[in-house]
C-alpha cells in the first residue's frame, strides 16, 4: 500500500471540498474511524476516478462518433473491419489497468486479513439471532461466565408499523444496550449466528462479516475516535432483517473499566431481585414491556400471532393450561421452528413477567387456569435442570 | 402422389383456433408464445416492483408487513429471471435462429412446444402459493439455507424451479441441435451471425449449470422435507457450502442473461450504422472468453462469508479478468458506430442506450470486484445498482430492441415509429432515475432487502421510487405499440431496414409460415 499513499492522498485531496459538505456524505461511502476504513475509502475513490476516467474516454468517443457520422452530416459509411494494431491496444491497455487497480487492492486485502490476537486487544463473541444481536466479552467474568449481553432496537413500534408517532433521529438505529468498547484497541469480533445466516456491517469500520451457525468469523478493528457508531444486519435473515441494528459506542479505555464495572455490579443485583416477593401488577407491567419488544414482532401486539408463521398465543391451550410447558418453551425454544430460547436473553425476573404477562392479557386470564409465574419458579426450573 | 400432394398443401398455414397454440411445432408460433408469456411476467414481476417502490417511497411501514414485502422482493426476483428474461431470450432463439441460419424449422419441434408449455405450468405451481397459508416464498430468489429450510410452501418453490430447469435444458438442448446440423451449407461457424453464435454459448452454460440448480433445491427439498443435513450446522452440515452451489449456477446465470443481448446489440449497431461489425471474429471469442470465465468467479457473491485470503484473492482477480473481454466488446460496438452513416431509429436508441448503461453497469461491477472496497459495497444497495444497470437497461433494452428490430419482420407491419421513441425516452429516463440514485444510498450504507430504513436515505428512495413508477407505467405504452403494429400499420419491405444484414432479410414480411424449406446458398457475397 505504501507506494500507492501518494496517489490516494491527492485523490483524497481531491475529493475533499465534496466530503466537507454534509450532503456529500449522504450519497458516499464513509471514510471511517479506523486505518482500514481510510484504507478502503481511498481504494474506493481511487477506483471511482478510474472508472470516472475510463467513462470519459469511451463515451466521449462514442458521443463524438454519434453526432459527426449522423446520416445528414455523413451520407456513405465507411466498410472497414478489424485493426489488428487497434484490437491490441484495447486488450493490452485495459490489462495494465487491471493491474494498477489489482496491486493496492491485494496488498490492502492482506492486511485485512489479519486476524491474530494482539497483547492488549479484546476479545467479543457476535452472535446473530432472528432478529438481534448477543454481545460476549470473552475476557471478563460475571461469575464463572463471560460478560454477556442481547442488543435490541429500542425503536417503538408506533413509528414504523403505525406511522403515528414522529420518527426520532436515530430511528431504526437505537438499541437497548449499545456494545461499548474502548479506543486505540485492537477489538477482534468473532461472528456467529444462533439460526440464520446474518451480517454484521459496520460501515465506519469498514466491517462486514457473515454471523453463519456453525463458523465463526472474524474481524479486526482499532477505533480511533471515541463516538457511537451505527449500522446494519446485512443479509437478509427473515421478517425483521431490516430491525436488528448493530451499535457500537467507543469510549476511553478509562470509561470502558467503569462501564464494565457497572455491568458486573448490575448482574449481581439481578440474584437479589429474585427473592423478593413480586405482585401481579409488578410482573404484568414488566412482562408488557418485555414483550413488546422481544415477542410481539412475531407473536403481534394482540398475541394472535401471524396464521402459517408464528402461532397466536391468545386462547392457545399451552398458555392457558400448562404452566410447566410454558416455562419449557421460553427456556429451551422449540427446535426446528424460528422460537428460540430466551434462557440467556432473559434473567428469571424478566422471564417470569414476560410468562405471567401473557397468561394474564387478551382474555387468557377468564379462559384458562390464570396460573401466574413468579421468578422462584424460573430458579426452580434452572436447578431442575442442572 | 396424390397423398403427396394434400400433405404438401396442409403445410401451408397454421391451424384455425386456440388448439394452433396448443399443439404448434412451428419455431415461430412457439417464438411468439415465448415472447408473450414473457411480456405477461414481465408485467407481472414489474407490478411486484411498484409494490417494493411503493412500500419504500418513504420510512416506516405504510402498506404491507415485512413477510409480505419479502415476498414481493423474492417473487419479483424469481419472475424477472426464469420468466421474464429468458423466456423472452428463448422467444427470439424460436424465431430467429432458423431464420438466421437458413433452416427451416427447429430441429426438434415437438420438444420446443412442450419445453414452452412446461414454463406456464410451473409459474402456476410458483404464484399458486399466493393463495396458500404460509403464503409465497420470501427468502429472496438467492433463497440462502438455512433461512429458506424452514420456510413455509417450499415444496412448491422447488418443484416450480425443477419444472423451468427442465425447460431450460430442452430449449438449450433444441438451440445447439438446431445451429449444429441445421445451417444453411457454406454457413460456416466463424461466418455465423452473432445473435446465433451468443446463444449457441448461452445454451452450452444454460446445460452446464441448470443440473447444479436442481441438485441445490433437491437438496434443500431434502434438508426441509427428509431430515438430512446438508446445510444445517446442527446436524453437521454447511450453510456455506449451499452459497457455493448456488454461485456455481448463478454467475453463469448472470451471464445465461446477457450473452444474447451482445448478440442483438451487434446486430442493430451496424444495421443503423451501415457498416459491416468491427470485429465478428473477436466478438465470437469475446463471448466464449467471458462464458468460460464465468465457471471461475462465483465466490465474488460470497467475499463476506469468510473464505481464506487465498481464494478472495484469486475470485478477485478471475473477476477482474472479465472487464477485457467485455471492453473489448464494449470498443468493438464504438468502432462499429465510428465513420458509419447512422440514423436513430428506436432500436438503434435503445440499443445506444444499452451500450451506455451496461458499460456503467460494467464499472460498478468492476468496483465490486475489488473486494476490500467489496466489504463496504456488499449487500447495499449499490449492488441492487449495479445489477438492474446490467439487466433492465443491459438485458431487457436489448429484449426492447430486438422486438422493435424484428417486429415489422414478424408482422409485415411497420410499428409507429413517433411513439417508439417516446417509449424509449420515458423508458430511458425512468430507469436512470430509478437506479442511479440507489447508487448514492448503497454507498451511504442502505443495505439491500430491507422493508424500512434509516432517515438519512428518505430523500434518494423517493426519488427512485417515482422513476420506477415512470418506467413501469411506460411499459403499458410498449403493450400499445406492439399490438398496434400487430393489428396494422405501414406495410414493411422484405428488406425493412435498408442497412440490416442476414438471411432473415431475405424472406417476405410478415415472414411466411415455414421459411428456407429449401436451404438458401452461402457465397461470399451474401451479406451476413
Amino acid at each position: 500500500m505504501a507506494y500507492m499513499k501518494k496517489e490516494l492522498g491527492l485523490l483524497t485531496l481531491l475529493t475533499l471540498p465534496f466530503i466537507s459538505s454534509a450532503d456529500w456524505l449522504d450519497v458516499n461511502m464513509p471514510v471511517g474511524v479506523t486505518d482500514i476504513s481510510q484504507d478502503v475509502f481511498g481504494l474506493h475513490m481511487l477506483m471511482f476516478w478510474i472508472m470516472i476516467a475510463i467513462g470519459v474516454v469511451v463515451f466521449g468517443v462514442l458521443f463524438y462518433a454519434m453526432w459527426k457520422y449522423r446520416r445528414s452530416n455523413n451520407k456513405t459509411a465507411a466498410d472497414f473491419e478489424e485493426n489488428h494494431k487497434l484490437e491490441i491496444a484495447w486488450t493490452v491497455v485495459p490489462t495494465i489497468i487491471l493491474i494498477l487497480m489489482a496491486l493496492p487492492a491485494s496488498s490492502l486485502l492482506k492486511k485485512m486479513y489479519d486476524h491474530e490476537a494482539e497483547e492488549g486487544g479484546i476479545d467479543i463473541q457476535v452472535i446473530g439471532w432472528q432478529w438481534k444481536w448477543q454481545y460476549k466479552y470473552l475476557d471478563e467474568k460475571v461469575g464463572d461466565k463471560p460478560l454477556s449481553f442481547f442488543s435490541n432496537l429500542t425503536t417503538p413500534s408506533d413509528q414504523y408499523e403505525t406511522n403515528q408517532a414522529t420518527k426520532g433521529e436515530n430511528y431504526l438505529l437505537e438499541v437497548d444496550e449499545e456494545v461499548v468498547v474502548p479506543i486505540n484497541t485492537p477489538i477482534r469480533f468473532l461472528i456467529t449466528s444462533n439460526d440464520v445466516i446474518h451480517s454484521w456491517y459496520m460501515s465506519d469500520f469498514a466491517v462486514k462479516q457473515d454471523a453463519i451457525p456453525g463458523f465463526i468469523n472474524v474481524a479486526k478493528t482499532t477505533i480511533n475516535e471515541p463516538g457511537v457508531y451505527r449500522g446494519n444486519c446485512t443479509e437478509l435473515c427473515g421478517e425483521r432483517h431490516a430491525y436488528m441494528p448493530v451499535v457500537v459506542r467507543a469510549v476511553t479505555r478509562d470509561e470502558y473499566q467503569d462501564w464494565l464495572q457497572s455491568k458486573k455490579d448490575a448482574a449481581e443485583q439481578v440474584a437479589f431481585l429474585t427473592e423478593k416477593d413480586w405482585t401481579l401488577a409488578e410482573l404484568m407491567e414488566q412482562g408488557e414491556e418485555i414483550y413488546n419488544t422481544r415477542c410481539a414482532a412475531c407473536h403481534q401486539m394482540n398475541g394472535a400471532g401471524i396464521p402459517g408463521f408464528y402461532p397466536a398465543l391468545a386462547g392457545s391451550d399451552l398458555v392457558l393450561y400448562d404452566k410447566p410447558k410454558h416455562i419449557e418453551i421460553l427456556m429451551e425454544g422449540v427446535r426446528g421452528s424460528q422460537m428460540q430460547s430466551f434462557a440467556e436473553q432473559l434473567n428469571e425476573v424478566e422471564m417470569a413477567s414476560v410468562i405471567t404477562f401473557t397468561r394474564q392479557s387478551w382474555g387468557n386470564d377468564r379462559a384458562g387456569d390464570g396460573e401466574i409465574v413468579i421468578p422462584k419458579d424460573i430458579v426452580e426450573y434452572k436447578q431442575k435442570d442442572s | 402422389m396424390s397423398a403427396v400432394v394434400e400433405s404438401h398443401d396442409h403445410h401451408h398455414g397454421p391451424k384455425k383456433g386456440l388448439l394452433r397454440w396448443l399443439f404448434t411445432t412451428n419455431h415461430k408460433d412457439i417464438g411468439t408464445l415465448y415472447l408473450w408469456f414473457s411480456f405477461l411476467m414481465f408485467l407481472t414481476g414489474g407490478a411486484m416492483a411498484m409494490g417494493i417502490r411503493a412500500e419504500l417511497f418513504e420510512p416506516g411501514l405504510q402498506l404491507m408487513d415485512p413477510i409480505r414485502y419479502n415476498q414481493l422482493v423474492t417473487m419479483h426476483g424469481l419472475i424477472m429471471i426464469f420468466g421474464g428474461v429468458m423466456p423472452a431470450f428463448v422467444g427470439l432463439a424460436n424465431w430467429l435462429i432458423p431464420m438466421q441460419i437458413g433452416a427451416p424449422d427447429m430441429a426438434l419441434p415437438r420438444m420446443n412446444n412442450l419445453s414452452f408449455w412446461l414454463l406456464p405450468a410451473a409459474f402456476t405451481i410458483l404464484l399458486s402459493t399466493a393463495f396458500m397459508e404460509g403464503g409465497m416464498p420470501g427468502f429472496g430468489w438467492t433463497f440462502y439455507a438455512p433461512l429458506s429450510t424452514n420456510y413455509p410452501n417450499i415444496a412448491y418453490f422447488v418443484f416450480a424451479i425443477h419444472i423451468m430447469g427442465i425447460s431450460s435444458i430442452m430449449g438449450s438442448i433444441n438451440v445447439i441441435v438446431t445451429i449444429m446440423n441445421m445451417r444453411a451449407p457454406g454457413l460456416s461457424l466463424m461466418k455465423m451471425p452473432l445473435f446465433v453464435w451468443s446463444w449457441l454459448i448461452t445454451a452450452y452454460l444454460l446445460i452446464a449449470v441448470m443440473p447444479v440448480l436442481a441438485g441445490a433445491v433437491t437438496m434443500l427439498l431434502m434438508d426441509a422435507y427428509f431430515g438430512t443435513s446438508f446445510f444445517d450446522a446442527a446436524g453437521g452440515g454447511d450453510p456455506v457450502l449451499f452459497q457455493h452451489i448456488f454461485w456455481f449456477f448463478g454467475h453463469p446465470e448472470v451471464y445465461i442473461m446477457i450473452l444474447p443481448a451482445f448478440g442483438i446489440t451487434s446486430h442493430i449497431i451496424s444495421t443503423f450504422s451501415r457498416k459491416p461489425l468491427f470485429g465478428h471474429s473477436s466478438m465470437v471469442y469475446a463471448m466464449v472468453s467471458i462464458a468460460v470465465l464465468s465457471f471461475v468467479v462465483w465466490a465474488h457473491h460470497m467475499f463476506t462469508v469468510g473464505m481464506p485470503l487465498v481464494a478472495e484473492l484469486f475470485f478477485m482477480w478471475a473477476t477482474m479478468l472479465i472487464a477485457i473481454p467485455t471492453g473489448v466488446k464494449v470498443f468493438n460496438w464504438v468502432a462499429t458506430i465510428f465513420k458509419g452513416s447512422i440514423t436513430y431509429e428506436t432500436p438503434m436508441l435503445f440499443a445506444i442506450a444499452f451500450v451506455v448503461l451496461f458499460t456503467i453497469g460494467g464499472f460498478s461491477g468492476l468496483m465490486l470486484a475489488i473486494t476490500p472496497a467489496d466489504f463496504q459495497y456488499h449487500d447495499t444497495y449499490f449492488v441492487v445498482a449495479h445489477f438492474h444497470y446490467v439487466l433492465v437497461p443491459g438485458a431487457v433494452f436489448s429484449i426492447m430492441a430486438a422486438v422493435y428490430y424484428w417486429l415489422p419482420k414478424w408482422t409485415g407491419n411497420m410499428y409507429d415509429e413517433k411513439m417508439g421513441k417516446l417509449h424509449f425516452w420515458l423508458s430511458f429516463i425512468g430507469v436512470n432515475v430509478t437506479f442511479f440514485p440507489q447508487h448514492f444510498v448503497g454507498l451511504a450504507g442502505m443495505p439491500r432487502r430491507y422493508a424500512d430504513y434509516a432517515l438519512q436515505f428518505a430523500e434518494w428512495n423517493a426519488v427512485s421510487s417515482i422513476g420506477a413508477f415512470l418506467f413501469g407505467f411506460s411499459q403499458l405504452l410498449f403493450l400499445y405499440i406492439v399490438v398496434k403494429a400487430v393489428m396494422a400499420g405501414k406495410k414493411a419491405t422484405p428488406q425493412v431496414w435498408d442497412g440490416a444484414r442476414g438471411l432473415e432479410w431475405t424472406v417476405d414480411s410478415p415472414a411466411p409460415y415455414h421459411t428456407f424449406e429449401v436451404p438458401p446458398k452461402i457465397t461470399e457475397q451474401t451479406k451476413l
